[in-house]
């Protein structure tokens, strides 16, 4: 095969003379051509050079002996060096088959691009992409349109009675009835729950994220919101998973496996599990809030200082390597369907394999809770942060059930909020309670598994004190500042 | 005026000392060098029976020498544009030239470079610190420095972290390629080839430019 090419790059005459020396000194077979090996090795291709060290017992030393001598030569790293050589062939070769047209006037999409970059005018282009993208589509077609005729005609119409009746007629024990179809069964809930409102509504945000994605305007709002992040420990790549939390926080929180450094996930992590309200959150906070909106802006106020606060700190805090930003910025095109709907496809099979399961397991959680009266116990014990928060004790149900099943906590409180039990202050600091309160179990259990026991255990423990912490100064604030909203 | 000789001392001592961190240097071929006299006479270095020693008065002279001798080379090889095998002949001539504030003008002309064409740092002077450089000419900068608009072609990648470097290798910013900045807030967009790039401040200040009108 690599007979049929016997060019290759000439290299300076320095990296030559060693290259032919590594390449009499390997002697086991790699499958790569030793040439091409010795070229990994001297730019310090790490697997490479375990694999020499394991293979090339007696050699191993001299070999390595010349990748420092090489090194030596140069003053700059040869991945520098070599990277050189070739594109100096590159262009050589280029020049003689390419040439460019001279500069013509820009066209509109170009002249689109740099609107979309431009730090004044990007600002209200944001603003229409999330009204229209998230708002109109996502919470108005997606988590009204859908979710109503999913969750309610389908389900509650169709497939809970069927499976209900099922259940009751094959299985005879009423705990494994309990599990499978009672109030929070597997199928009743969990799956209910995945399917029924957690389908639409990513589903809705993902098609909406894949036409954003395929315009390529995310690298252009990732370079406009860089300088910010920065000072968050974060670089402007971040904006995708955190854009992703408006979405679903779970998923978003399995994406942050795309940042480049171990403290930029934890931080990720971090503020997706604390600020970053995800779709069915905010579904509830806006039902709450929508008749009150100076409450709104507090609600909105607060969580984007949180939010910034805590990335500061958290920056200030964590060691290692500080965030560098580069990306590609794409030319703007017109998104294909076809394309959007395959992305939205793949993503929403990747959410079902990762996030489904632990929808089923919530259920399980909640089946033991109930059968142990540990869910008892828990509310009792919420019961306390509830009322230090200025909160009825009602409200303690809302936030556990809420914790499971999102709309179950918020109909907790709208029940309340309709009875007349909480004024105007006590919906602003529950909706800010919650916001920052871990959003699902889902998450929790995502949080484990991306960042491990420890982290995800810290973060999770951390979000529930510090949910807290802010509802009761909020609280007092308020009262102090004698403001009713 | 120090004269070429001792300059030339001053400089070895420097590079020794600084960045070898060897004591002194032997004595043996500079022992009858009118040199020696001159900078003993100076108070810049002392001698004993084998070996040059470096005082505390010489130490900022040196540094001077050091930091012009990096300068002509860089000079040499990014402006006028001399062959690599002469680098070292002709700078060493033409470093002894740069005095009163003319090396000072030249590391502005240069954009303020860190290393030598060799990758060994050059020493900040006075033009360095200055929080904005107002720069008169400017043929080689940093793409951190150049105005939005502004053209050139990349002169050479020069940062402390590998990471950083590899980087930019990965994007394709090397030497020799045509670069156009774009715009430099709120991050830096630059146009190489037929591909567009955003990077951060730092990033940006690792690419040095040499300018095209």
């Amino acid at each position: 095969m690599l007979e049929k090419f016997p060019k290759k790059i000439g290299y300076e005459d320095p990296l030559e003379i060693r290259l032919s020396e590594l390449e009499a000194l390997l002697l086991s077979d790699y499958r790569i051509s030793k040439r091409a090996l010795s070229i990994l090795l001297l730019q310090e291709d790490r697997e490479m050079m375990e694999m020499v060290k394991g293979r090339e017992k007696e050699n191993s030393p001299r070999i390595f002996e010349i990748i420092a001598a090489a090194q030596q030569h140069y003053h700059q790293p040869l991945s520098y060096i070599i990277s050189q050589c070739r594109q100096r062939e590159a262009s050589r070769i280029a020049a003689k088959v390419m040439s460019f047209e001279p500069q013509r006037t820009a066209t509109f999409k170009e002249r689109l691009s740099k609107i979309m970059m431009n730090p004044v005018i990007g600002a209200p282009i944001l603003l229409a992409v999330l009204y229209y993208g998230l708002y109109k589509f996502v919470g108005g077609f997606g988590a009204g349109i859908l979710v109503d005729f999913l969750e309610n005609k389908v389900f509650d119409g169709y497939v809970n009675p069927f499976m209900i009746r099922l259940v009751d007629s094959v299985i005879p024990f009423k705990l494994l009835r309990e599990l499978l179809t009672g109030q929070y069964g597997i199928v009743t809930m969990g799956i209910r729950y995945a399917v029924g409102i957690i389908l639409p509504i990513v589903a809705t945000f993902f098609f909406a994220f894949a036409v954003v994605e395929d315009t390529g305007y995310l690298p252009r709002l990732a370079m406009l919101i860089d300088r910010l992040f920065k000072k968050i420990g974060l670089s402007g790549r971040a904006v995708i998973p955190l854009v992703l939390g408006f979405g679903c926080s779970t998923m978003a929180t399995m994406v942050t496996r795309t940042l480049p450094s171990k403290r930029e996930r934890i931080i990720a992590t971090l503020l997706l599990a604390l600020a970053v309200p995800c779709s069915a959150q905010m579904g509830v906070i806006l039902a709450l809030l929508g008749d009150k909106p100076m409450g709104l802006v507090v609600w909105l106020g607060i969580i984007m200082a949180v939010f910034l606060f805590v990335g500061f700190l958290a920056a200030k805090i964590m060691p290692g390597e500080l965030p560098s930003f580069y990306m590609e910025i794409p030319p703007l095109r017109f998104p294909q369907l076809s394309n959007v709907l395959r992305k939205t496809a793949s993503r929403l099979k990747w959410y079902f394999l990762e996030i489904f399961p632990l929808f089923i397991l919530a259920s399980i959680f909640i089946w033991i809770g109930q059968i142990t009266r540990l869910f008892y116990f828990s509310v009792r014990i919420l019961e306390y942060p509830a009322r230090w928060i200025g909160l009825p004790k009602e409200s303690a149900v809302a936030f556990l059930f809420g914790f499971f099943r999102r709309d179950y906590g918020a109909a907790g409180l709208y029940d309340l909020k309709k009875v007349g039990l909480l004024t105007g202050n006590q919906l602003v600091v529950a909706c800010i309670t919650l916001t920052l309160f871990l959003p699902c179990i889902a998450q929790l259990l995502m949080n484990i598994k991306e960042r491990g026991m420890r982290m995800g255990a810290a973060i999770s423990v951390f979000v529930l004190f510090f949910s807290f912490s802010i509802g009761y100064v909020v609280n007092i604030i308020l009262t102090l500042a004698n403001v009713h909203l | 005026m120090l004269s070429e000789g001792a300059e030339e001392i001053l400089e070895a001592l420097w590079v020794k000392i600084e960045e070898q961190g060897n004591k002194p240097i032997e004595l043996a071929a500079n022992r009858d060098n009118p040199a020696i006299e001159e900078l003993i006479r100076l108070g810049l270095i002392r001698v004993d029976r084998d070996h040059i020693y470096l005082l505390e008065k010489g130490r900022s002279q040196a540094l001077g020498c050091v930091r012009r001798h990096r300068l002509a080379e860089r000079l040499m090889v990014d402006i006028l544009d001399v062959k690599k095998k002469n680098i070292n002949e002709v700078s060493c001539k033409f470093e002894h030239l740069l005095h009163k504030g003319l090396e000072d003008n030249v590391c502005t002309l240069l954009g303020h470079p860190k290393v030598c064409p060799h990758g060994k740092p050059i020493p900040r002077g006075k033009c360095c610190l200055g929080k904005k450089y107002k720069i008169p000419l400017k043929f080689v900068a940093s793409l951190g420095e150049l105005d939005a608009g502004d053209k050139g072609v990349i002169a050479y990648l020069q940062s402390k972290d590998k990471n950083q470097m590899q980087k930019l290798i990965s994007i394709g910013a090397l030497p020799g390629i045509s670069i156009t900045l774009l715009q430099k807030f709120p991050s830096y967009v630059f146009q190489i080839g037929q591909s567009q790039f955003a990077i951060d401040r730092e990033l940006a200040e690792s690419i040095y430019v040499r300018l095209i009108k």
